[in-house]
């Protein structure tokens, strides 16, 4: 049972995602399939983000603020003395005086910036459509659309 | 201690999901789409992502809900929705079944969660995703980006330079597109419809 417990994540972000898919293809109304359509999205963006976290981890901000080039070159020597500790420990910045902090993995954070600002872009070009649907047919339900497009 | 926090924003996450599935009034629909976001931008803050929950948080609830609110407005009702939209919110249609959707969303769900048995556990620090990009990137990217701390600026805006610049040339696509979409109808016809469009387009 516990070895399945640690896949909650996975399962919520499989409820939201099927919540919006049922919006998909069960509403009628244009604008609430896109609503579908945007959940479904969102609970992509959660499935990469749970994926990136690290147990005990913190947001991938480093802590030391020195200057570009002394940091460079001591960091580079400390790296070789514990790159087995980084392997099994995940992201983890080697600072100065070795203290060790757990960084969550940055990349699938970068995945899904931009995934979101793809993901307005379509909506906003989505809403357009339907915006000019409306003018054209006088109705943003599907089935009257269908039905009008059949007796033409 | 955290549970105390996560468990909440995850049931108020799925209850809002259900809400919005069940939910006939457009503007109340449009409303808890922007309440998803933000609960997804808080359960995104848990997970150490703080850049894509402020993103979310006003790309997805700000903008899509101005959007969304801004086509509800330029998309009157009609006779026949208004009077399903005003009172009986929860009302489903009787012509239409769900039994065939919820059928095929059950399907898809469980071969989903089918996979996630081979999937690595939340947090673990072995996990592929984890270990396989080199991780000492992390580090390298302080004195490569001159002292900048967030690593997730680092790679969005250096190493992953192109990507950023193809998704900027996305979004300008996209509003061409919409511009050309919303004005064609003003060269068509223009006489009813064009003052509430030009104010879409500014």
């Amino acid at each position: 049972m516990t070895e399945f417990l640690g896949l909650y994540n996975y399962w919520i972000v499989i409820f939201l995602m099927m919540t919006g898919f049922y919006i998909v293809i069960a509403r009628e109304n244009l604008i609430k399939t896109i609503i579908g359509l945007n959940i479904f999205q969102t609970s992509v963006f959660l499935l990469y983000i749970t994926m990136g976290k690290v147990t005990h981890g913190t947001a991938p901000i480093l802590k030391s603020s020195h200057g570009g080039e002394s940091h460079g070159g001591k960091s580079h020597g400390a790296e070789h003395g514990q790159d087995l500790h980084a392997a099994t420990e995940g992201h983890i910045d080697l600072s100065v005086d070795a203290v060790t902090e757990i960084y969550s993995n940055p990349i699938p954070s970068v995945l899904m910036l931009t995934a979101i600002v793809v993901g307005i872009a379509t909506t906003a070009l989505a809403l357009a459509l339907v915006v000019r649907i409306r003018e054209e047919y006088g109705t943003i339900e599907e089935d009257e659309i269908l039905e009008m497009d059949r007796n033409s | 201690m955290m549970d105390f926090i996560v468990i909440p924003i995850l049931a108020l996450l799925a209850a809002t999901a259900v809400t919005v599935a069940r939910i006939r009034n457009l503007w109340a629909a449009v409303m808890f789409t922007g309440i998803y976001s933000f609960l997804s931008a808080s359960w995104m803050l848990i997970l150490d992502a703080p850049d894509v929950a402020f993103t979310e948080a006003a790309v997805g609830a700000g903008i899509t809900t101005i959007l969304m609110l801004a086509t509800l407005s330029l998309t009157p009702r009609r006779h026949r929705k208004s009077s399903r939209l005003s009172s009986e919110d929860f009302e489903e249609r009787p012509s239409k079944s769900p039994v065939i959707p919820l059928l095929i969303v059950t399907i898809t769900g469980c071969a989903l969660v089918y996979g996630t048995f081979d999937m690595p556990h939340f947090g673990d620090p072995n996990a592929p995703i984890q270990v396989y990009p080199e991780p000492s990137f992390v580090e390298k990217s302080q004195p490569d980006m001159h002292g900048l701390p967030n690593v997730v600026t680092a790679v969005l805006a250096s190493y992953r330079g192109y990507d950023t610049l193809g998704e900027t040339a996305v979004i300008f696509t996209a509003g061409i597109a919409v511009l050309l979409i919303l004005r064609k109808n003003t060269d068509d016809q223009g006489i009813s419809e064009s003052p509430p469009l030009t104010g879409e387009n500014a």
